[in-house]
This record gives structure tokens, sequence and C-alpha cells, in this order.
């Protein structure tokens, strides 16, 4: 019954296609099982909506007259940083960027108002930026000295270019020290107060591909409103982790670095977030579509929250030290009732990747396949997966003496 | 006479002690709860409008802050802007009266002014800014 992926575009050409969700297929494929779910499905969309760090987005401004090298000056966009060290009016603008003068955590906790990731909010919202430059002069390139602004219309290219995202399954943040700590998994209460987690769970791409059988370097997906590509394995892919019997890493796993047009995108799908006390960060929307071309794939798909457990960190002092602990483990079925029973106490859950906007990607994403707008890509190279030997290695410090 | 509107946060090492009946009796002060919330083991919450002459107020928060309760004035209005809410739940575990809350089968979430005490907690924990305050 294993099907192709041209099979599937076909039938999605001619309107035929059975696309569901990966909250759906759970359903579908209980009631009818695995064989009939995988000959009747075509195509499960996944999604994840949540803070996503190692995201930015580079853009060609354009040439002005007479010219300016950016590249080795200094340039600001709303007087964030954006690096320079590429060619003449190339820039990339990094989620995480902070203006010079932010107080940082000078005023404890720092509140992070506007950074990086803001900019490229603002950006696709299509908003006039303030870009200001200086640089040295070259007999081909003049000018020191450049202010204007720039809208993303009127630039070349903007283009969304994401070196990890959509981690695999995440940690648990506490706290077991007696002061409220301010952390990039949010503010945490002491004493065990609550307890952080950031995944869509039975949602996320690759919880329901947790082998990247489907998906892998060329797969087109969902990306902050448009559409965009999976280039690479994200940074930190770490495929060979613990798993459970049905294949589901126990721990942040692989990840995926991600491309697409800026320009097509949407601000309701890339957020500027503020992360009190820690920094500024992008919320990314990604969606991604999961092929059935067989029994296995669909099996995977069908994946519960039940099925998924996280590790519980502490952040008050493991995580930051460096200490590689869990101190337990709990599954996203505890997590999203908004209660665990974590020793002997009643530990109040919250997230930050927001399950309700993965739902909203999920159903786009299976509209957009149904209607014809969207066709699916045959991968042209799979992510390293468990038999890749993959470790992940810590920062070995030397001596520079 | 004046009034203050204050959330007082108390570290956990302190609640099973009579501090509103030393603010009281040894402060001459009037002391309304207007809505609290301690768990055993934590950090209590009391939501209080104290009021008696300035001198006595200020000697009396003076009183609380020496054994290290926390002393926030009560904000005036707290708003949820539901349009920059991406209902992730990051206040949820936070709001200590249970005004954010999420409806666990849409997994909305949404906001009731009336439980609010205003102690604006939810605003260091909103990652997207929907929530304000004005004082
Ligand atoms: S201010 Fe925010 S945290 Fe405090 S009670 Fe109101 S909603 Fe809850
Ligand atoms: S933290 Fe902010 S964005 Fe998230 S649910 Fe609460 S109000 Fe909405």
């Amino acid at each position: 019954m294993a099907k192709t992926i041209s099979e599937i575009n076909e039938k999605i050409k001619k309107g035929e296609v059975i696309v569901v969700t990966a909250e759906e297929i759970i359903d579908i494929a209980e009631k009818e099982g695995i064989e009939r779910a995988a000959k009747k499905v075509d195509v499960v969309t996944t999604a994840t909506f949540g803070p996503m760090c190692s995201s930015g987005a580079y853009l060609n401004l354009g040439h002005s007259k007479p010219r300016i090298k950016l590249g080795g000056g200094k340039a600001y966009l709303n007087d964030v940083p954006v690096y320079t060290g590429l060619a003449a009016v190339d820039i990339y603008i990094g989620a995480t960027a902070l203006p010079e003068e932010d107080p940082r955590n000078k005023v404890y906790p720092g509140e992070f108002k506007y950074g990086g990731g803001h900019v490229i909010e603002d950006l696709v919202a299509g908003k006039d930026l303030k870009f200001t430059a200086l640089s040295y002069a070259t007999d081909c390139y003049p000018r020191k000295k450049l202010e204007t602004w720039i809208n993303i219309k009127d630039i070349n290219e903007a283009v969304l270019f994401n070196p990890r995202n959509a981690y695999q399954n995440y940690n648990v943040a506490v706290n077991l020290s007696r002061k409220i700590i301010y952390t990039y998994m949010g503010v945490l209460q002491p004493h065990l107060g609550n307890a952080m987690y950031c995944s869509a769970g039975q949602l996320s791409p690759l919880l329901n591909d947790p082998y990247y059988k489907s998906i892998g370097v060329g797969t087109k997906i969902f990306l902050g409103g448009g559409v965009g590509y999976v280039v690479w394995n994200g940074t930190q892919h770490n495929p060979c982790v613990k798993r459970t019997k049905r294949g589901v890493p126990c721990a942040g796993a692989g990840s995926i670095a991600v491309i697409g047009d800026l320009k097509e995108m949407s601000p309701y799908w890339l957020k500027g977030t503020s992360i009190t006390g820690y920094g500024v960060n992008l919320t990314v929307g990604i969606g991604i579509p999961i092929p059935i071309l067989n029994e296995e794939i669909l099996y995977y798909t069908t994946v519960k929250d039940e099925e998924i457990w996280a590790p519980i960190v502490d952040y008050s002092e493991d995580y930051p030290l460096g200490r590689e602990k869990i101190i337990g483990e709990v599954n996203y079925a505890q997590l999203k009732k908004g209660k665990i029973n974590f020793r002997g106490k009643e530990v109040s859950t919250a997230s930050l990747s927001s399950y309700a906007r993965a739902r909203e990607i999920a159903e786009i994403l299976k509209n957009w396949i149904k209607e014809g707008k969207f066709l699916l890509t045959e991968p042209v190279k799979q992510l390293p997966s468990t038999n890749s030997g993959i470790r992940l290695k810590n920062l070995k410090e030397r001596n520079l003496d | 006479m004046e009034k203050r509107r204050v959330v007082l946060t108390f570290p956990y090492q302190l609640i099973d002690q009579p501090i509103t009946y030393h603010l009281i009796r040894d402060y001459n002060l009037v002391v309304n709860i207007l809505r609290a919330k301690i768990n055993p083991e934590e950090e209590g919450r009391l939501m209080v409008e104290i009021s008696g002459d300035k001198k006595s107020l200020d000697e009396g928060m003076d009183y609380l802050k020496r054994l290290g309760v926390s002393i926030q004035p009560l904000v005036k209005d707290i708003r949820w802007l539901e349009e920059k809410c991406t209902h992730c739940t990051a206040c949820l575990s936070i709001c200590p009266t249970g005004a954010l809350s999420v409806e666990r089968k849409e997994m909305k979430v949404s906001f009731e002014k009336d439980k609010c005490i205003a102690c604006g907690l939810c605003i260091l924990a909103c990652p997207y800014r929907a929530i304000e305050i004005s004082f």
C-alpha cells in the first residue's frame, strides 16, 4: 500500500487528498486501526509556535549613492545592532540582539522591551525601520555614514534563516532554590513554585516523525505564515538521546534549520518576545506536513501527549552550572492539565509555547494542502538519525598561554 | 487619615506569624484584607487596604520591610490585550488568583477582571506584552 510523494501530489492537484492534523489522526487510527488509517489518510499536519532563539533574517538593502560598504562597519536597525560581516549591503539581524543602550539586567530583572525579534516582527509588519550605519571609505565605496528609513517592500531580499528551530522535546524547568529566578523558560517561583514547559507535544513536528523518516533537507513547510523549507539539521541536533519504546526522545533531541521568504510572512506568526530577566527572542510558527508513505510513518504520527515524556530540570543550580541532572520525568498530558505532582507537592504548570496557535497552524496547513495551494516535496537528504553516532559536545576550555 | 492599597508578599517562614495583628495593635492601623492567598511552605500574598495617619503608616511599612515582607503598591488597572495574547499560558502559573486562566479543551486563555488583585506579577511573566497596567 506504500504511497509516493508524487502520488500524493497528484491527489492534491485533483482535490482528492485526505489531510488531517496530528491531533485528529490519533482518533482516526484508534477507531480504524493503523493499516486502514494509513490507506485512507495521505498527509498529517504538525505544528508548533514557540520562542526559538536561534532565528534571524538576512537582508539585502540595495546600494546607496554614493556607495557604502557595510561589511566591516557597524550598522543598526531601530538601534539594534545587525551583523555586518558580509558583502557591502547584506546584513543579518539575529533574534536575540539588543540595543547597546539597553540596560539589560542592570535593573534586575531586565525588561528587554525591544530587540532583534521585535525588529523582525516590525519589518514583517511593513513598518518603516530606522537604519543607521558607520563604516570606512574605500576607493570603490567612499561613503562612511548612512542614516535612512527602510521598508521591507523596498529592499531586494528579506529572508528568514533560522539555524535551530522546532526542537524535538524540551526540558521542564523548575526552581528548587529559595528565591524567584528569571530564566529563558520564564519566571520560576522558589521552592518548586511552578513548572514551565515549551513544546506542542503531540502536535510538534519532530515528535511526530521521531526518526526523521519523512522530514529532511528540502521538506517544504509553513514558516511564519508563509512558505519555507528545511535546509539542514538544526544546530545541537542530537538524535542519539534516550528514547521510549515508540521512539520518542526523552529530552531535547533533533532540531531543524529553516529558511523562507520573509516578505511572504506575517507578524501574527513571527512575534518579538521579551523574556523578563533573560533577553529578547523571536516566537516562530512552524507547520510541517508528514506524507503518509507507509504504515510505519503513520504509526509515528499517532503519538499522544501521554506518551511523550520530558525531563524535569532545576534551573536554579543544575542548569546554570551545566550539570546534566534530571530530577524527574513528566508527560505532556500531565503538564497540559495545569498541575503536576512532584516530590509530594502539587506544582502548577504553564507553557511558553502556544498550543492554541500550533493548532491554528496545523489547520491552516491542512487547508492549504486540501485547496491545492501547497504541494509536498521529496527531501534531498535525510537528517542524521539514531545511527549517526552524534554526541553533543560541551566546550573544552583551554588555557590561552 | 491616609489610605494605601498594597500587595504584601510574605516569605514562607513568616506565614504563620500574626503580622496584621501587630499592624493593628502596635501601629494603630486599620487593615482591610481585600484578598489573600497563602500556600503553606510557599509565599503568602495579601492584598490589603491600610489606613491610618501618615506617620503610623510609614512606621507600619518599615516594620513589614524589616520582617522581609515585600510591598508593592497596588496598581489601579490591569488590562489584558486579547489581540496580543498568543495563549501560551506562561502567565498562568504566576497569577495567584486564577484571574488569568485557560480553558483546557481549546487551550485558550482568558482574563476575569473581578478575580484580579492587580499584583502585576503577570506582566513579568508575559513574553508578548499582552498585559498592561496603569497606575
Ligand atoms: S495582576 Fe496579573 S497576576 Fe496579579 S491577579 Fe491580576 S491577572 Fe493575576
Ligand atoms: S503570558 Fe501573555 S501571551 Fe501568554 S497567555 Fe498570558 S497574557 Fe497571553
